[in-house]
């Protein structure tokens, strides 16, 4: 499975933000997208979740079936963590596996970030960090072979960005791919970085 | 189809709990046709005569109460760029909000209003088709409000926009609603044609609204 992108150009409220962009990852392949404030950075993940329409260029993902769009195989993780908060920590990831159609359980989902004990709180009453983690629990609680990760690490503590970590070196042994904006390191050593935005 | 009921489930929890918004259209709803009788005055001929319109005029109202979340909620929370990544096809994903937002707005009314008919001096014979007629018609002002809701899902304070872009749409339901529930009280008008029509645009907004609203989604979202 490899993603290719080329001569991708997006505009923005008429403004270009990047233009002419390429880049491949394949199996097993961690891209971290870095660049100045506005560089295009959260938009480039969007562009391949399918969020945002393409001015210019193509996004493929050779070895999936032609027909289906990058991001129904794909997991987003936004600045947003898109977590209800009357609903209990269960609920919430209950209701994405159900819609993302997954199959793992959703208790050992949650005991891999550290939720196992807050399962029936609403979610409400999470911290920022809680509520991230839970946001996390989706992408290993269904599979999807492709991760876009916006700013992972924000609002963790050491301890659940080096669990993210792991998370993100067993997606990539098992020959997922990860790409991830980032202004520091987020525990990739060995992924290629693309630099977005004038050097 | 796991998808849809998941959604379904979660919308119809989420709109239950504290803070969302199905005891809330119907408390407005009480509270508008309770305070038409001391507006009004102790006339019951006039009363029974105009009890129809108050009650369809409330139901309208309060259904377009809470549809300015149906959309923008999940905006804010990013949920709604999750969902447009799921398989299910968007038209399915604003068809399903819709019917839980039918279930938990819409349904209230229907079931509150019979209560609501003795304060205004309809006849207990009439209010089960009066309640018919809004059961047949609130279909129409959620599908309907759909599209306003996708329309307004980008913007800050969409709730009035909402309600100046929804409610002229709705006034064909309201004419055929009032119509078939006063034929319903006075025995020489025909009941058959005005409910026929009001449920024709139900089905026709049921069909018609997925489409309109996940058409406005998708632009608005860009």
């Amino acid at each position: 499975m490899q993603l290719r992108a080329e001569h991708l150009g997006c505009n923005r409220g008429g403004r270009e933000v990047f233009a002419g962009l390429g880049f491949a990852v394949g199996a097993g392949e961690a891209l971290m997208v870095t660049g100045r404030n506005g560089a295009g950075k959260s938009t480039l993940l969007r562009l391949i979740a399918g969020l945002v329409r393409l001015s210019a260029g193509r996004i493929k993902l050779s070895g999936a079936d032609a027909d289906t769009p990058i991001g129904e195989l794909a997991h987003y993780l936004g600045h947003q963590d898109a977590v209800k908060g009357s609903l209990t920590v269960t609920e919430n990831l209950t209701f994405w596996t159900g819609f993302l159609g997954g199959g793992k359980p959703a208790a050992a989902a949650l005991d891999a970030v550290g939720l196992g004990a807050l399962a029936s709180l609403p979610a409400a009453y999470l911290s920022a960090g809680q509520r991230r983690r839970l946001s996390i629990a989706r992408l290993i609680a269904v599979v999807r072979p492709l991760w876009l990760l916006d700013e992972p690490t924000s609002a963790l503590d050491a301890a659940a960005q080096a669990q993210l970590a792991g998370m993100m070196q067993a997606h990539l042994a098992g020959g997922g791919l990860i790409v991830a904006a980032a202004h520091g390191p987020i525990g990739l050593e060995r992924a290629r970085e693309l630099k977005l935005g004038p050097p | 189809m796991n998808a849809m009921t998941s959604l379904l489930l979660r919308d119809v929890r989420i709109a239950v709990r504290v803070g969302g918004g199905a005891l809330m259209g119907a408390l407005f709803f009480l509270i508008v046709v309770t305070m038409m009788p001391f507006a009004i005055g102790p006339d019951l001929k006039l009363l029974a005569r105009i009890g129809p319109a108050i009650l369809w005029l409330g139901a309208l109202l309060a259904s377009l109460l809470a549809l300015d979340r149906l959309f923008a909620a999940d905006y804010e929370d990013g949920s709604l760029d999750l969902l447009m990544m799921g398989t299910t096809p968007l038209e399915l994903i604003v068809a399903v909000k819709a019917i839980a937002h039918w279930l938990t707005t819409c349904l209230p009314l229907v079931v509150i209003a019979p209560v609501l008919g003795l304060l205004l001096n309809i006849e207990l014979r009439a209010m089960g088709a009066v309640a018919l007629t809004l059961l047949a018609g609130t279909p129409a002002l959620t599908f309907i409000g759909l599209i306003g809701a996708a329309l307004s899902v980008t913007l800050r304070r969409g709730g009035l926009l909402l309600a100046v872009l929804v409610l002229p749409l709705t006034v064909p339901v309201l004419i055929f609603g009032v119509a078939a529930a006063n034929a319903a009280i006075v025995e020489d008008q025909p009941f058959g044609p005005p409910f026929t029509i009001l449920c024709a645009l139900s089905l026709g907004a049921l069909v018609l609204g997925p489409f309109a609203a996940a058409a406005a989604l998708r632009h608005g979202l860009e």
